[in-house]
């Protein structure tokens, strides 16, 4: 209901945007999805001032601003940080339901998101215990891979 | 030395789910319109707009602040246009109030309007705010963001999904006493409980609605105020901080801050808190109005303002901590939860703390409020904004 009440049926026009995009990832992200490509291995990169490892990797360390040096690979076994099971469906978004987590690959500094798969997740209490906080996951690699990310995913390890 | 500066008019539209009845531009001018009568001002007097417009792709307009600014007067003034994600309206407050702190202007509108109801697809839109290359395709939204930290929450202090309802049904509770609020109906802790998984372990009442409407703020210098005010809430104090879009490097062992957090919130409250003179907050400060789109972020939020510990405030609200007959009410208005037009969302927690110091604020005034803070957020949990407000200069 709104202010002024409006006087018989809505008068709706449709509309729709699509557009079309071809993003160029960069030098730095081209390197990772090469490795992760040709050699199924997760690369990140070392800050030489603070000595982190930045996965995914980016040109820039962002918290001192100086160029990162290192490629370090790391992983395949990680940690989960956090996840999320998703049970609603979202329009353009998959089908549910399905497990996005935070995963520190072993080796890295930070975490990196991906789907996890192979967990029952019909009871959300019992499949949310099987992906506590600190449990660990295998990265997985597709074949063919196609230098996205979604050539890799996580199972429980 | 900034210009003394303060809130003197406050215009909000109810907020529904569907304006069918009016374009964007008109519920910008609705929301206007109220302002300047709070305010007992006209358009003429008004030397600056912000306009807060949130991802254009939630409406389908695009650059709609074009649209907007063109209708509320086509006068030569300033107009500039704030984009912070959910942040928008706290900042658009933020631009306002350097505006009019400058010394530049003497009267600032800032309005915010959104019609999220038009479109079903937000949290794909929201998706698209995500990193191209390492994380869209990983299917991340706005609702996914808040479950990690939920998670991280749960994990690191305990928190219950039980706790959490107890935000959502006081969140509702106070909405009743709300006329502009959109979802007015009290829920029950089974209702919110038994309500189905979203994103675990977000339940669909731990989470806001897709609202339509308007929120606008007019601010203005001392020397305004004093020739014909007498309505004001002062702007004592102003913080805000940014940081990664990376949520993966809030969790990692080489983490600054932490996801389950609002580390940023506390750094912006801190810089607010120093200005407006508040060593003391949960003693100094009378209401909260907290930008809290799921029940966890409320939580996170109550902690970094100093209210409590770090991992209490879950247990506190379910204790009625922030109750409006408690020691620190929290969201009288109902909050994000009651109403979500996400342009106007975080402008609106601004304008609801403005009339609780101004003691206008009906049926949910909290009796003799005289300070007040309101808290924005946006990005993928990167903008904080953190605004304190008093009855008194």
């Amino acid at each position: 209901m709104s202010d002024g009440a409006p006087a018989g049926q809505p008068l709706i026009h449709p509309g729709q945007w699509n557009i079309h995009y071809d993003y160029a990832v960069g030098d730095t992200a081209r390197q990772f999805f090469t490795d992760l490509r040709d050699h199924a291995r997760i690369m990140g990169r070392r800050c030489p001032g603070c000595q982190a490892v930045l996965v995914p990797p980016r040109a820039y360390c962002e918290r001192c601003f100086v160029k990162t040096t290192d490629w370090v690979e790391v992983g395949p076994l990680g940690t989960i940080e956090a996840f999320t099971i998703v049970y609603e469906p979202f329009d353009g978004l998959p089908r549910p339901p399905y497990v996005v987590a935070y995963v520190t690959l072993d080796g890295a500094s930070t975490a990196m998101a991906n789907f996890v798969t192979g967990v029952d997740l019909s009871v959300p209490a019992a499949a949310a215990q099987r992906l506590a906080l600190g449990n660990r996951v295998e990265a997985v690699f597709a074949d063919p891979r196609e230098g996205l990310i979604t050539d890799f995913h996580f199972r429980l390890a | 030395m900034p210009t003394r500066t303060a809130i003197v008019g406050v215009g909000q539209t109810d907020y529904r789910f569907k304006r069918t009845d009016v374009t964007i531009q008109e519920l910008t001018q609705e929301a206007a319109a109220k302002a300047l009568a709070h305010a007992r001002m006209e358009m003429g007097e008004i030397d600056a707009f912000v306009l807060g417009v949130a991802p254009d792709a939630l409406i389908g307009i695009d650059n709609v602040d074009r649209w907007m600014g063109q209708a509320l007067g086509v006068a030569p003034r300033p107009q500039l246009r704030v984009n912070t994600g959910g942040t928008t309206g706290a900042a658009a407050a933020q631009a306002g109030y350097v505006h009019v702190a400058s010394g530049m202007v003497r009267t600032v509108m800032v309005v915010a309007a959104d019609k999220v109801s038009e479109s079903p697809d937000a949290q794909w839109v929201l998706n698209t705010a995500m990193d191209p290359v390492y994380e869209r395709s990983i299917a991340l939204n706005a609702i996914n963001m808040c479950s990690f930290q939920a998670v991280r929450q749960m994990q690191q202090y305990g928190l219950t999904e039980h706790q959490l309802a107890s935000v959502a049904v006081r969140s509702r509770q106070n909405a009743g006493a709300n006329p502009h609020a959109h979802l007015r109906r009290p829920v029950t802790l089974d209702e919110v409980l038994s309500s189905r998984y979203v994103c675990w372990p977000l339940k669909l009442l731990d989470c806001c609605p897709r609202s339509s409407g308007a929120c606008a703020v007019i601010m203005a210098a001392e020397s305004v105020v004093a020739a014909g005010h007498t309505r004001a809430a002062w702007i004592r104090g102003m913080g805000a901080t940014s940081n990664t879009i990376y949520m993966g490097d809030k969790m990692g062992p080489g983490r600054r801050t932490d996801h389950a957090d609002w580390d940023e919130l506390a750094l912006a409250a801190a810089t607010a808190y120093r200005r407006a003179g508040i060593s003391d907050p949960l003693a100094q400060i009378d209401v909260a109005e907290i930008y809290a789109p799921f029940t966890c972020t409320e939580i996170a939020a109550v902690e970094a303002l100093g209210f409590c510990d770090k991992g209490r405030g879950g247990l506190l609200s379910e204790q009625g901590m922030f109750a409006m007959d408690g020691p620190m009410p929290v969201n009288p208005s109902g909050g994000v939860l009651s109403a979500n037009p996400i342009s106007a969302t975080a402008l609106a927690r601004v304008a609801e703390a403005a009339l609780q110091v101004m003691g206008d604020a009906g049926a949910r005034q909290v009796p003799g409020a005289r300070r007040a803070v309101a808290t924005g957020i946006g990005g993928t949990l990167q903008f904080h904004t953190c605004m304190v407000l008093a009855s008194d200069m």
